[in-house]
């Protein structure tokens, strides 16, 4: 344990559980944006998507409970996530205490300098994500059960869709560098596989956020409804 | 003042190691008690810091620079030699030792340089198992090349980058002592004196360059390793901050000043492009293989060289020297090329500049071989100058590069004051009158890691004296006259600037001290030097203070001394009534001006005590007896 | 030609600094970015102001002691190139040229645009190197080692020492420096007893200086002198995992 405190202790150990955990809400992110293209395949087949995922597990775990193991893990990752990249922030921030007039960039990606603003973005949109469909609490006309119903209801209003949307363009610019980095800073990456994972991410980026930024535009489009 | 070499007796393989058991030991658990100052972290001071460390002693370490990593000798491209005779083409530590002493022009030790040869080997191992990258061939095994001339493949290099790839060794080497405890390492501090006490040298007086304190360190030996001074010419491949301070001062407390006229001029270096030249970078040599140097046949010719159509070139290597041409030896090449440019041939900025032209290569084996052998050269010039050398010959200039000269040592690397002991390119010892390509870096490393440790401790075990602090008073007297110095320095307050003087007698000694020497002309330097002398110590201008960082400071105290330096440098070139090696004496030279040597007279080791600033030096001579080669006269023709 | 420089002047560490605008007059485009300073300065003596101070040696790119932040880029315009060796002729008559010194906690400033790199000295002191005495090493080929290895080994090992990387880096991070240390030892066979101990207690020498961490901006690898790449910051990074979880 004292080995894992002083590992997380350096900066390559709190980059390393970014990245760990950057790839948790990456795997989770893929696939919960497949799982959002259920819509397009009517009320019944998403509604028993949501319900497979309660029920997932049993009869080993009752009802719900594999889907709450889900959640604290991913709700750990975030967490994880959040208070390394904090603490990383400062460190940096501590390192330059008297800045360059001006600097610019030669190479470094406007996906990668924005880490610190797409994150937050990111935190920010799955608060009120988790209060929209989740919780349902700032829902217009929430059916708990009734995915279908909710989504096409929710993105009925113009402007969550668009938050919708600037939050998916703001997630695709965090996995546009992130999924690449989380390669870099396990030490998996090296010039041969390079542009393997520079594509990775670029082909995973733009399937997630075209996939999820596709749902509300396809309502507010009036093409399911 | 008595020049003992104390070389062992012996036949000269066996004396090394007859030496080694002579020695006295100091005992593992006494080793501690004592303490070594090492000024200098080049290839030289940080083998010998790092190695001292290891054997136990107390070791404090200082150099100018900001890091110990950044010593002059990381610029050394070329390579190390060493007889490993990996390559089966016939080499042997004999044959080594008998190229470097003829390389010298037969003016070194043999005894010295023989032990040099057998210790080459070892260099390689140790800097092998420190990690140093040596080039490697595809079954894995170290790679070697030819070098300078010599016909065995005996160097080892890694890339273009050999000298910072040893010093890196050493480097980590050192490191890791400091991290242990047992070096003190001093960066940004300058010697500014040696103290010696009862004949005994017991500390030296340092700069501290951040905050301008005068500091005294107290210690049992001290060692120099601070490099050449081929800065004393101004224009020279040498970092900026090399200088001859720390010798300079040792030989004004007594230390002999040996061969002090005996510099090397590399011939394929950049030329000057204007007043502004703060420094000259040498290009490897082994352009030389591939390139035809020449200049325009009508003086003052302003073509492109692609406009001089070939009757209208001379080729005048190939001319005077059909058998070697453009591969003569390094003083051959530069003389030759100087004097074109004095006649008025040559090309570029100034005139000063001859064609390195690799046209035909470049025809007869494709651009890309061209590419392979020789791209970061060619990257490298183009940087400088501006000029992509693929489409224009290349224009090149002898410049200063090496200095043969230094502090005399004996056997065992001391100096002339007891307890002074000097290494690497600060002591006068391998290389005779001319240094062979790829062994300087051999010869501070041989001095450093394996003849300096070992040598050392027979004279801390023979030596009986008591354990002094700093608050000692020849300490503090000495501390005093640095600091008198220093505001003399600062309360001039004149009108020119030290790189303005600097500059002025760099071309002088250029001039009348550079390549090729006479008597006339030296006789005009030893006036005019002084005169500058003394008008640098009415009208120079240093600003701010010594409490701080102050570069100003630190460059006018080495003008000073370079000052100084210079008239025993021409002292030394005028007394040595001969040419030999890259001593060219224009009155001694064959029909064919070719260098020529006199064994009956000259046969010896100028070695120059110190009799006062404004009075000659005093003239000591060790004669050097061979034993192992038969001297010969060199040919090119 | 003629250019403008706005310099940062800082009399000491103490001192809060600023910028101070300066003429180079009648430059020559084949002089190096140094030799205008030397320039510039002989003019500040002339006029009895204190010449800048900047660090500087060799001249020719290997030292690794000159460093200058340029227009906000490390050692200026040039790819792969020290400030000592680039040349005014990568500038236009008439530009305005600022240049600041390193920026980074770990680098205070000396003087005007002098830093302190100590910081570099002690992660090597950590463990920036094979124990091995002088003395004890076997005969140089008695290990063969692969020409690929040998060559990345030298790649990384090409590294000057500059700090440009710390410079360049939006978090001021040490990593690339450190990297190719660890990646130079750690690819030679020479190396391997004290891997995992070696990169373990430089990580650790590097996060107590001071240095920030690295977010793979890659800025590090654009101002490198020497072009290292940041492959090797992905080796130090695996290196150090392997280290740190296993044995
Ligand atoms: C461009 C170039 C290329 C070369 N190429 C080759 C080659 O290919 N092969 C080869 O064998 N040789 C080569 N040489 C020669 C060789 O590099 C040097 O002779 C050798 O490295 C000198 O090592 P050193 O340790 O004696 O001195 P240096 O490396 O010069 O070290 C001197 C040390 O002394 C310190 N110092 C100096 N003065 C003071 C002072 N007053 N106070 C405190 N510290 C001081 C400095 O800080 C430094 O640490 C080359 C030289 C040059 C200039
Ligand atoms: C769906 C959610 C998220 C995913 C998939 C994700 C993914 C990633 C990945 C893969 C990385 C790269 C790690 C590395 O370089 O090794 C990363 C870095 C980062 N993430 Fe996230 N992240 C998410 C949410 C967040 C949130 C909510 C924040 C809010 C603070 C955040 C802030 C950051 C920051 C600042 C970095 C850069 C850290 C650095 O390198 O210095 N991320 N993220
Ligand atoms: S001065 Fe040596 S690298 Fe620039």
């Amino acid at each position: 344990m004292s080995r894992l405190f002083l590992f997380y202790r350096s900066s390559i150990g709190k980059k390393v559980v970014m990245a760990v955990t950057g790839l948790v809400l990456f795997g989770f992110v893929v696939v919960h944006m497949a799982g959002n293209l259920k819509v397009y395949q009517g009320a019944e087949k998403i509604n028993a998507y949501g319900e497979f995922l309660r029920a997932m597990g049993s009869p080993v775990f009752s009802h719900g409970q594999v889907l709450w193991i889900a959640r604290i893990v991913l709700l750990a990752s975030v967490a994880l996530h959040i208070m390394a990249a904090v603490q990383l922030i400062l460190m940096n921030r501590r390192a330059r205490p008297v800045g360059y007039t001006h600097q610019d960039p030669i190479q470094a990606t406007y996906a990668s300098r924005t880490m610190i603003w797409s994150g937050p973005v990111i935190a920010l949109f799955v608060i009120y994500h988790l209060l929209h469909f989740t919780a349902g609490t700032v829902h217009p006309s929430f059916r708990a059960g009734d995915i279908y119903h909710n989504v096409i209801a929710g993105f009925r209003v113009w402007y969550v869709s668009a938050f919708y949307i600037v939050a998916m363009v703001g997630l695709g610019f965090h996995l546009y560098h992130g999924v690449w980095s989380l390669f870099q800073t396990l030490g998996i990456n090296d010039v041969r596989v390079d542009r393997f994972f520079r594509r990775l991410a670029a082909v995973a980026t733009v399937a997630v956020v075209a996939g999820n930024i596709s749902i509300p535009v396809t309502v507010l489009l009036g093409l399911i409804s | 003042m008595e020049l003992r070499a104390s070389v062992p007796s012996g036949p000269v393989e066996q004396k090394w190691d007859n030496h080694r058991f002579e020695m006295k030991l100091v005992s593992p658990a006494n080793k501690r008690k004592y303490t070594i100052l090492v000024v200098g972290s080049g290839l030289a001071g940080a083998s010998a810091a790092a190695s001292l460390a290891e054997l136990g002693y107390n070791v404090t370490c200082f150099c100018y620079q900001d890091s110990p990593r950044r010593a002059h000798s990381i610029a050394a491209q070329g390579g190390i030699n060493a007889a490993k005779n990996y390559r089966n083409d016939g080499d042997s530590v004999f044959r080594l030792f008998y190229d470097t002493i003829k390389g010298g022009d037969y003016r070194a030790r043999e005894a010295n340089v023989y032990r040099l040869a057998q210790l080459s080997v070892n260099i390689i191992d140790q800097c092998v198992a420190q990690g140093v990258p040596f080039a490697r061939e595809y079954g894995g095994l170290l790679d070697n090349r030819s070098f300078g001339g010599a016909q065995v493949s005996r160097t080892f290099y890694a890339r273009g980058q050999t000298g910072q790839q040893l010093l890196l060794g050493a480097y980590s080497a050192l490191s890791r002592q400091v991290g242990l405890g047992r070096v003190a390492m001093y960066p940004r501090h300058e010697m500014l004196d040696l103290v010696v006490i009862d004949g005994k040298t017991r500390g030296v007086v340092v700069r501290d360059m951040v905050t301008g304190q005068i500091e005294s360190h107290a210690g049992d030996a001290v060692v120099l390793g601070t490099g050449g001074y081929s800065n004393v010419f101004y224009l020279s491949t040498n970092a900026k901050g090399c200088n001859a301070t720390a010798i300079w001062r040792a030989y004004k407390r007594g230390a002999a000043m040996a061969n002090p006229s005996f510099t090397q001029i590399h011939p394929t270096c950049i030329p000057v492009s204007g007043d502004h030249q703060s420094k000259l970078t040498l290009m490897s040599e082994s352009l030389r293989n591939d390139g035809r140097i020449w200049v325009p046949q009508q003086k003052g010719d302003t073509r492109p060289p692609d406009r001089i159509p070939e009757a209208e070139r001379d080729y005048y290597l190939e001319r005077r020297y059909p058998a070697f041409g453009n591969l003569v030896p390094r003083d051959v090449a530069s003389r030759a090329a100087k004097a074109v440019c004095d006649e008025g041939f040559g090309v570029g900025p100034g005139g000063l500049g001859v064609y390195l032209d690799l046209t035909d290569a470049i025809k007869r084996l494709g651009e890309q071989v061209i590419r392979e052998r020789y791209g970061n050269l060619f990257e490298m010039y183009e940087r400088i100058t501006g000029e992509n050398p693929y489409e224009r010959p290349m224009r090149i200039y002898p410049a200063v590069h090496y200095t043969m000269g230094g502090l005399w040592v004996d056997y065992n690397l001391m100096s002339t004051i007891d307890g002074l002991y000097v290494i690497g390119e600060a002591n006068f010892s391998d290389h005779g009158a001319n240094r062979l390509g790829a062994s300087a870096l051999m010869q501070g490393l041989a001095d450093g890691y394996f003849i300096l440790p070992a040598t050392i401790g027979d004279y801390l075990a023979r030596t009986k004296q008591e354990k002094l602090d700093p608050s000692h008073s020849a300490f503090r007297r000495v501390e005093a006259e640095v600091t008198e110095r220093t505001k003399r320095l600062l309360a001039i307050r004149g009108k020119r600037t030290v790189d303005s003087f600097h500059r002025e007698f760099g071309r002088l000694m250029w001039e009348y001290c550079g390549m090729s020497r006479n008597v006339q002309g030296l006789q005009v330097a030893l006036e005019k030097i002084p005169a500058l002398r003394a008008e640098f110590w009415e009208n120079v201008n240093v600003l701010g203070a010594n409490e701080e960082l102050n570069q100003s400071l630190e460059k006018a105290g080495r003008v000073a001394d370079f000052f100084e330096f210079a008239e025993l440098m021409c002292h030394d070139a005028l007394e040595r009534a001969e040419s030999c090696g890259c001593h060219f004496r224009e009155e001694y030279q064959t029909p064919d001006g070719e260098a020529l040597r006199d064994d009956a007279d000259f046969a010896h080791v100028a070695a120059w005590e110190f009799a006062g600033v404004d009075n000659p030096p005093i003239l000591h001579k060790e004669s050097l007896a061979f034993q192992y080669v038969s001297l010969t006269q060199r040919s090119y023709k | 030609m003629d250019v403008t420089l706005h310099v940062w002047r800082q009399k000491s560490a103490a001192d809060r600094g600023r910028f101070v605008r300066y003429e180079a007059r009648n430059i020559s485009p084949d002089m190096s970015f140094l030799e205008m300073f030397d320039v510039v300065n002989e003019g500040l003596i002339a006029r009895g102001e204190d010449p800048i101070a900047f660090d500087h040696d060799c001249r020719e790119g290997i030292c690794g002691t000159c460093g200058m932040v340029i227009n906000g880029v490390a050692h200026g315009p040039r790819r792969g190139t020290t400030v000592c060796q680039l040349h005014l002729r990568s500038f236009r008559d008439g530009d305005t040229i600022t240049v600041e010194p390193w920026r980074a906690r770990p680098f205070p400033v000396i003087k005007d645009l002098v830093v302190d790199r100590g910081a570099f000295d002690r992660i090597i002191q950590a463990g920036g190197f094979i124990s091995v005495p002088t003395g004890s090493a076997p005969d140089a080929n008695a290990i063969p080692i692969p020409k690929p290895d040998a060559d990345l080994a030298m790649d990384a090992a090409s590294c000057i020492g500059c700090g440009a990387c710390v410079a360049a880096c939006p978090n001021g991070a040490a990593m690339l420096f450190t990297a190719a240390k660890v990646s130079h030892l750690g690819l030679l066979p020479q190396g391997q007893p004290e891997r995992r101990q070696r990169v373990r207690q430089m990580v650790v020498a590097m996060d107590r200086e001071g240095f920030g961490s690295c977010t793979n901006y890659a800025e590090c690898e654009a101002v490198c002198p020497k072009a290292i790449s940041i492959r090797f910051i992905a080796r130090m990074n695996r290196d150090y995992l392997k280290a740190s979880l296993m044995e």
